[in-house]
Formats: C-alpha cells, structure tokens, sequence
C-alpha cells in the first residue's frame, strides 16, 4: 500500500481528536493541521492547484475565521451527554457506503471510465492553444461559465457575511451590555 | 486568548511580518500571472494576497490595515472583480462571439488573453471578499 | 473488504467522522469544523479517483508533443479547485450566523438555544 493510505489513518486520527476535543481553541489548531497535512496529500495524488489552495484557504483563512468566531463565542465547549443514536448512524451509512464503492475502480487505475471521456480531449486542446497548465484551461475556458457562477458564490457570500455582521451589534441581556469591554482587547 | 502583552511590543513579531508581506503579495502575483504555466490561478493569487493583508491586520492593528486597504475599497473591488470577468463575457458578444467565447478576442492568441482577463477578474474578486470577511470578524470583536 | 479500495475506505471514514461531529455535538463552531471535514473527505474521494498510476500533475512540459506524457485527471481538480473557494464562503457566512446567533441568545449551543426558544413560547 502507497504512503497515501499511512497518511489518510493520520487524517482520520486528526478528525477524531477534533471531535473528542472540548477545548475549541486545540480544535482549531488541530483543524489547521489537519488541512495542511490533506494538503500534503493532494501533491502527492498529482492535484497541485488543488493542494495550493487548500494550503492557503484552510490552513489560512479558515483558521482565522474560526478563531475570530471564538473570540466572540466560547474558547470552551461544555460537556454534553454522550449519545449513542449518532456513532450507530454514522458506522451504518459508512458501512452502507464502503459496500457500494466495492465496485469502483482501484486506485490509479489508468482504465477507469473517469480518464477516458473527455480528460484526454482537454489535455490535446491545452496543448493545442499553448497553455500548458490544463487546470487553468479547462477552469477559465472549457468551464468558463461554471468559474463565473463560482466566482459569483463567492461575492454573494461576502454580500451576506457584510450584511449579518456589518450592521450594529444588538444584545439581548442587559448583563450582556458588559461584555464589550472585555472583548475589545482582543483585537486591539 | 487573553494578551498580556499588546501585538505591536512586539518586536520579533513585528519585524518578521514587515518583512514577509511584500514577499506574500509577490508571490501572489507571481501565481496570478503564472498561472497559465504553472500551477496557480486567480482563486490561489486571492487567497494568499488576503493572507497578506489578514497577517498585517493581525500584527498591526485593525485601525492600520484599515488606512491601507479601506474597508470601501473592498466593497467595490468584491463587485468590480465579478463585472471584469462577466464584462470579458460581454465583450466577446460584442465583438460577434458567444458569451466567453475568446477566440474572438484576439485572431491567434485570444484564449491567452482571456483566460488572463478571467482569471484578473477571480483574482480580485477573491482577494477583496476574503479580506473583507477577516475585517469583518475583527471589528465585530471590538464592539 | 480487500484493501485496495483503501482510498475510498479512508474517504468514508473521514466523511463519517465529520457527519458524526455535526451531528453529535451541540456546539456550533465545532459543527462548522465537522461540515469542513465532511467536505475534505468529498473533495478527497474526487481527486484519488482522478489519479493515474505512474501520471504526473496535468502541467504539459514545454518540450512535450501529444500524448507520450501521462497525466493524471485534471477535471477532479478543477472541480475541486473552485470547491474549496466556495466551502471557505460559506463557511464564513455560516460562523457570520453564529456570531448573530452568539448575541442574540448568549450562548452558541444548540440545546441551550432550543431550551431559550421553548421558553419563550410556553
């Protein structure tokens, strides 16, 4: 077996310790790692472009989101039950899953139905317009309209975060009204 | 993360992020412009020019990152980056083409420039969202 | 079980632990980290089926004429590539609901805002 299924057990490790984990603070670092590390892994399975952006968008940005969520939430989850109804629902779907993808092709398998289709047609058309990287073409050329409605997604969703959190702030308690205070250290 | 010590005493911290953000937003137009042979695009440029910005909100204060990218020009740059890349479109249709169809832009090297012009478009829509988002974070944490 | 479908075994298994997260825990800045693990194990299953034993990242060499080369899939990582953008959007926009969320009701877990709801009500 590649080194890719060692570091997969050490993803799968990293996700569990994210989920076991009360202190929110760890998790985030935790997460942070654990999008660094699957960055790791898409060089290694030959996505360059997708590893670049993991490593920026989840080992960055994401992480800095969710800590500036903390600074205005709680560092600390509380200890809720444990529930048994969720670990048996989520063993019976991956085993469901597992039984279902028996049938798909091996890994790297140069036969598989997926690199037969139009993968090789984008490649020759790359090549033919003289822009080596096929990711770009087929993302800026091939699939031009599918980017614009991504590139869309993005700015609508920076609409709304601009709208949700651009606005005066609203408490509901008046013990609450103290809280500022203590929060605006935090960012200055 | 209660601070006993304000960001800005800090000095090692300070240096350090002086002297790497040039190099970030270097490097993030390298991958910008580069994108078309080597791995990268206008998606990846966005995200490592906010990191930029966001590592020099975080070292030097809100208020500082604020005087050098106002919060305003982010929010025309969000919708200017969608208008270039939805504009190319047009422009295509205007010269007798289907929509980003960019074989009409140029007789030989067409695809390579729009191709550039999308990928500009993306590049700043992106930056501008994600810095954005990060002000946003941070100033509702001062209220 | 045989072993090399080891890919998609390591995918379900990270999507299972994510789905657990969201759905067990009451915290919701940890079920937004759950919804982005879910979503690394998605964007996972993608680009291993895209892989290509003895292939190389879809970057055409400049010396290269047709196919001699083999590269491995590169729609996977288009795909996969404008994903992970539009995950950190929505994910920004999601942790901007629990801020509000946060102010309104002074706690971000979700039995806590359910107990607050019913007592409004009755």
């Amino acid at each position: 077996m590649p080194i890719e299924a060692l570091l997969f057990v050490l993803l799968v490790v990293l996700a569990l310790a994210i989920a076991h984990m009360r202190d929110l603070f760890a998790a985030a670092m935790l997460f942070s790692i654990f999008s660094l590390l699957s960055a790791g892994m898409f060089t290694l399975m030959d996505a360059v472009d997708v590893a670049f952006t993991e490593a920026a968008v989840g080992a960055g940005i994401s992480t800095v989101l969710i800590l500036g969520t903390l600074a205005l939430t709680s560092n600390e989850e509380r200890n809720g039950p444990f529930r048994l109804t969720p670990l048996l629902v989520c063993l019976g779907l991956g085993a469901t899953l597992i039984y279902g993808t028996r049938d798909l092709p091996v890994y790297g398998d140069p036969g598989a139905v997926v690199h037969h289709h139009v993968a090789p047609e984008y490649i020759e058309g790359s090549h033919n317009i003289h822009i080596p990287n096929v990711v770009t073409t087929v993302l800026a050329s091939y699939r031009g309209y599918d980017t614009f409605g991504e590139t869309t997604v993005v700015f609508t969703a920076g609409l709304g975060v601009l709208l949700l959190l651009g606005g005066a702030a609203r408490r509901r308690d008046p013990e609450e009204e103290a809280a500022p205070q203590a929060t605006s250290e935090v960012t200055s | 993360m209660k601070q006993h010590m304000r960001m800005q005493d800090k000095i090692i911290l300070r240096l350090g992020a002086k002297f790497l953000v040039p190099f970030i937003l270097l490097f993030a137009f390298y991958v910008q412009f580069h994108g078309d042979f080597g791995p990268g695009g206008g998606f990846q440029a966005g995200v490592i020019a906010a990191a930029a910005f966001v590592l020099y909100g975080l070292i030097f204060g809100l208020d500082t990152a604020q005087k050098v990218v106002p919060k305003s020009w982010l929010e025309k740059g969000m919708a200017i980056g969608v208008l270039v890349y939805g504009g190319t479109g047009v422009a295509t249709m205007l010269l007798g083409g289907n929509f980003l169809e960019y074989d009409v832009l140029h007789h030989h090297n067409g695809q390579h420039y729009g191709i550039i012009a999308v990928e500009a478009g993306v590049g700043i829509a992106v930056t501008c969202t994600m810095t954005l988002l990060y002000y946003l974070f941070a100033e509702r944490g001062r209220r | 079980m045989s072993l090399d479908q080891w890919h998609h075994i390591g995918s379900i298994a990270l999507l299972c632990t994510g789905l657990y997260i969201v759905i067990s825990r009451d915290n919701l800045v940890k079920k937004m980290m759950g919804l982005n693990i879910f979503q690394v194990a998605v964007i996972f299953f993608y680009v291993t089926m895209g892989k290509v034993t003895g292939g190389t990242a879809p970057i055409i060499p400049a010396d290269a004429h047709g196919h001699e080369v083999l590269y491995s899939n590169p729609i996977p990582h288009v795909l996969m590539l404008t994903a992970i953008v539009v995950g950190v959007a929505t994910t920004a926009l999601g942790l901007s609901l629990i801020v509000r969320i946060q102010e309104a009701y002074g706690t971000a877990e979700e039995d806590e805002i359910v107990r607050l709801d019913l007592e409004e009500i009755g």
